[in-house]
């Protein structure tokens, strides 16, 4: 072709003799659909014999019959959904059959591409309604044992008002580290990047400091805080109330892991930022307050907001010196009533907790994205 | 003396030499362009007289006062020393207003509103004054390069290092920016320019050092570095840059 440009013998050219090879005339997906129309049976009887059991449960349990009634309807009902791909995928089949026999190859590949995509869709569904259904035939397993065991409603709707009074507990020792650590972790991480051979002390000091801070376990260094420190009698020290005592634990150990995420921030921003600050005549202090330090903070957000997530969940590690935490009461409610349930409790309100700030993190780092794609 | 007195120096990075035995001097009001290959060391020479870079060997002199080695305080020698970089470098968590007024108000402790009203007067006068209120990714290379001068104008230094500053930019906004640094020419601001822009280089300098291997091969006034180059690698490096233009 290219010794002779004027040849209009091209590719796709009409009249050329290349075709592209996309395959002949296409099946049904006969396979694919009875796997699925197979599975979709399976899981449709499992799903209804696990509502029939709910049903029994709930009403030996004396739930109003009226309103178990109206829920099985609504289960029932909702467990059908998966047949709707189904019922989509074999009109397609028949539309390739019928494609087929006309000749017609493009409406046929466009019908068995359809099919098969409803095709996997239902498979989709039944794998998620089975792990719905085992997860509900784990609860009403051995008479409803689990479901009694972790989620008894009367006990948890009746001590929860104990239960969020102790977890303002948990509360206020995360509100109290997280500010504590904000600006203990920034001092660790400017003294692990002191200059100079004037500096190396310090950077010695602080670069230990996290190594062992970091090795050692949180529940440890609370255990050794708490009972510890009132043992020593140092004075002024031992004065200090229980919580003071976690709260400083907990300060030492989440320090260096936020000093080292500070560290991780301002070392990411470009040298050339530094060289420009410097080249206006800002100190070092000064190039670090105005320019390195409010750049790097931006960037650690994210990983500094999932490190306060971890340590809201470490609060629950301060009753192993006795402080009655929500996870403290919860376990000495539990043993009176020889039931979980209430430390269930406790799990939620964690969750209610952490859910919000995760979504809120992910939010922050999208916007951020989309910010750097827009100026990019 | 002259107004920059550059004597003998020399800086490597560890053991890769990259200035080696550099003398020049450069008078007060002079432009004096710096061209040269790349690795010549003329970015490094530019950041070793703003102390961006400290010397191995040799000194510089502004003024006769040594401002390399021991006992220079060169937070205060960089106040009269401005520097502007091939990438911008300018703060990207700040505005314009703010990149440029950080440093008078941080280093120079003028009022808040003095150095507003300085970079506004200086923003107006370059064009910029409409920007001022934007953050640098909102802007163009031009616009960022232009900014950039204009905060180490702010400052009001004695001399101006321009490293290449019209390196990083599309060729359409290449003459915004060197409008400007002829604008300062003609008002006789010093200024050393390291350059890849020899027609520029060529209107605007009163003298052209060629460095090469870290130290200047060959320096004079522009009609005779441009026109008729005294020694052999001068001659084979402005022949490549030419071929590379017609091209």
């Amino acid at each position: 072709m290219a010794a002779n440009p004027a040849s209009n013998d091209i590719a796709g050219a009409p009249g050329s003799a290349r075709r592209l090879n996309i395959g002949g005339m296409p099946s049904p997906p006969n396979a694919l659909l009875f796997a699925a129309l197979v599975l979709v049976t399976i899981v449709e009887a499992a799903s209804l014999y696990t509502i029939a059991v709910l049903r029994d449960a709930l009403l030996q349990s004396g739930v109003a019959s009226w309103l178990v009634s109206a829920l099985a309807g609504f289960l029932i009902l909702a467990s059908i959904l998966i047949a709707l791909p189904l019922t989509r995928a074999f009109m397609r089949w028949r539309e390739v059959r019928r494609a087929v026999a006309s000749n017609d190859v493009v409406a046929a590949r466009a019908a068995r591409s359809e099919a098969q995509s409803c095709g996997w869709v239902v498979m989709g569904y039944v794998f998620a309604q089975f792990i719905a259904v085992l997860f509900a035939q784990f609860l009403l397993a051995n008479n409803q044992a689990v479901a009694k065991t972790f989620f008894f409603v009367p006990l948890m709707v009746e001590t929860f008002p104990l239960v969020l009074k102790a977890f303002w507990i948990n509360v206020e020792i995360f509100t109290v580290t997280e500010v504590l650590v904000l600006v203990w972790g920034l001092v660790v991480a400017l003294a692990m990047l002191a200059p100079g051979t004037a500096g190396k002390p310090l950077r010695v000091i602080a670069a230990t400091y996290v190594d062992i801070f970091r090795a050692i376990p949180a529940v440890l260094m609370i255990y050794l805080v708490g009972f510890g420190v009132p043992l020593t009698g140092v004075p002024l020290l031992k004065d200090f109330s229980l919580i003071t005592f976690v709260i400083g634990a907990l300060t030492l150990t989440v320090g260096a892991y936020v000093a080292e995420i500070y560290r991780a921030g301002i070392l990411s921003i470009h040298w050339s930022q530094a060289a420009a600050a410097r080249s206006l005549g800002l100190s070092y202090i000064q190039t670090l307050r105005y320019v390195i330090v409010p750049q790097g903070v931006r960037q650690i957000i994210p990983p500094l907001l999932n490190e306060f997530i971890a340590l809201q969940k470490d609060t629950a590690l301060v009753s192993v010196v006795g402080v009655v935490d929500s996870f403290n009461q919860s376990m000495l409610i539990a043993t009176n009533h020889y039931n979980l349930s209430v430390v269930t409790t406790v799990a939620i309100l964690f969750i209610a907790i952490s859910i919000p700030q995760s979504r809120f993190v992910e939010r922050m780092m999208q916007r951020d994205r989309a910010r750097l794609r827009a100026s990019g | 003396m002259a107004f920059i007195e550059i004597r003998d120096i020399s800086k490597s990075y560890r053991d890769v030499p990259v200035i080696n035995r550099l003398s020049m001097s450069v008078e007060e009001h002079e432009v004096v362009s710096i061209i040269g290959p790349s690795g010549s060391g003329k970015s490094t020479l530019l950041r070793c007289i703003n102390g961006l870079e400290a010397i191995n060997h040799g000194e510089i002199l502004i003024h006769g006062d040594r401002i390399t080695g021991a006992g220079v305080d060169v937070n205060a020698l960089r106040r009269d020393i401005g520097i502007v970089f091939q990438g911008y470098n300018l703060f990207p968590h700040m505005t314009v207003l703010g990149n440029i007024t950080l440093a008078p108000i941080k280093v120079l402790k003028l009022s808040k509103t003095a150095a507003e009203d300085r970079a506004m007067t200086l923003l107006a006068r370059f064009g910029l004054a409409e920007k001022a209120k934007e953050y640098p990714d909102r802007l163009s290379g031009g616009q960022q390069q232009r900014v950039a001068i204009v905060r180490a104008l702010a400052m009001d230094p004695m001399v101006l290092l321009l490293d290449e500053i019209t390196s990083a930019l599309d060729p359409e906004l290449v003459s915004e920016v060197l409008s400007i640094v002829r604008n300062l020419a003609d008002e006789g601001m010093t200024m050393l320019l390291a350059t890849h822009e020899m027609g520029f280089a060529r209107e605007v300098s009163t003298k052209v050092c060629f460095l090469c291997d870290g130290s200047v091969y060959e320096e004079g006034p522009p009609e005779q570095i441009f026109g008729e180059p005294m020694r052999e690698r001068t001659r084979t490096f402005l022949r490549s840059i030419r071929d590379a233009r017609r091209i």
